[in-house]
């Protein structure tokens, strides 16, 4: 599977590495939910380490898109609602 | 459904709504090419900008710093002149210098971060639309509008999801930049207004003005000192060769 950091690109994960990645998503959603800023910066920081220590880059020129995306790793709470909130935020 | 998820949906939703413009698949490939490129010159703008902005800060913290040193010196020289309220007062000026010195080189460093991330974004992006424009002359060469669909959908979600990544890093680098501009704009009122003296040189500013006017005036204690010991002995001084034959002693002030 492809996940995108935004920011910095996609990378390759084996799928037996989605439940591990579930837990830690679902912990960063929990901090989202409570409007949690620490404990978003946290969780986020620790989900993104993860993301990178076991995906490998695809490269620049790859046209597919992500199965998961994920915000990159200076993501304010406040940003993150705006692009979860119904109209999204995404320009482009 | 996982944060993550849901992100990827809100993406794909966006991509989706490029691809419903055309009958023909095959015309959303140009259409979706125009504004790739469209956007390959928006993020250049962008980084242009944000290279202005910084020359301007670097510029200003060159400023500040001349200000800074040019108080201290104000201080040795109030305090060596024996006023100590002077010399206060550059240094009070000196601090509210440095403070915005400080500030102004933590945003430059934010802005530095942003310029940096949106080069390797550009250059992301830059690498998808070449790889878009091979794949989009490879689908019209040979594929008819029927079969065309899907392999559009693909390459187009994929680029559009670039794009709206390319979109965000955008927005990040004009709030920084524009944050950086009020900042800059309000140092250079503050300079102007010479609360912290203007280090241009062009005008003088009150600390300035005072010490010259004690140099001037020790200047011409001194000369005084001078004139008086160079008069003859058993001669005293006269005053009034001074006040002027014609007026009266109630007039000197």
């Amino acid at each position: 599977m492809i996940v995108r950091i935004l920011g910095e690109g996609q990378l390759e994960l084996a799928e037996e590495h989605l439940p591990e990645l579930n837990e830690l998503d679902a912990v960063l959603a929990e901090a989202v939910n409570a409007g949690d800023e620490l404990g978003f910066a946290r969780e986020l920081a620790r989900l993104l380490d993860r993301v990178r220590a076991l995906g490998a880059q695809v490269p620049d020129d790859h046209l597919g898109s992500s199965d998961l995306i994920l915000p990159g790793p200076d993501s304010t709470l406040a940003e993150v609602s705006a692009l979860l909130s119904e109209d999204g935020l995404i320009p482009g | 459904m996982s944060l993550s998820k849901r992100l990827a949906l809100i993406f794909r939703a966006k991509a989706s709504g490029a691809l419903d413009r055309a009958e023909d698949p095959r015309e959303t490939l140009d259409y979706s090419y125009q504004k790739q490129m469209e956007m390959v010159q928006q993020v250049r703008r962008g980084l242009a900008d944000v290279a202005t902005s910084r020359k301007r800060v670097e510029l200003q913290a060159h400023q500040l710093t001349a200000s800074s040193d040019k108080l201290q010196a104000q201080a040795a020289a109030s305090l060596a002149a024996g006023r100590e309220d002077l010399a206060r007062e550059a240094l009070v000026r000196r601090s509210a210098a440095q403070q915005q010195l400080a500030d102004l080189t933590t945003q430059e460093a934010d802005l530095q971060g942003q310029q940096d991330k949106l080069t390797a974004a550009l250059q992301r992006l830059q690498a998808k639309v070449e790889a878009f424009r091979t794949r989009k002359e490879t689908i019209k060469a040979n594929y008819s509008a029927a079969e065309a669909e899907t392999r559009v959908g693909e390459a187009v979600s994929g680029i559009s999801e670039e794009m709206g990544d390319v979109g965000l890093a955008m927005q990040r680098a004009e709030d920084k930049t524009a944050q950086l501009q009020a900042r800059a704009g309000a140092i250079d009122d503050l300079l102007s207004s010479g609360a912290l003296e203007d280090a241009s040189g062009s005008s003088k500013d009150d600390i300035q003005l005072e010490l010259e006017r004690i140099s001037s005036t020790s200047d011409v204690d001194v000369e005084l000192a001078r004139l008086k010991s160079a008069l003859p002995p058993g001669r005293p001084p006269q005053d009034a060769l001074t006040a002027g034959p014609a007026q009266p002693p109630a007039a000197q002030s």
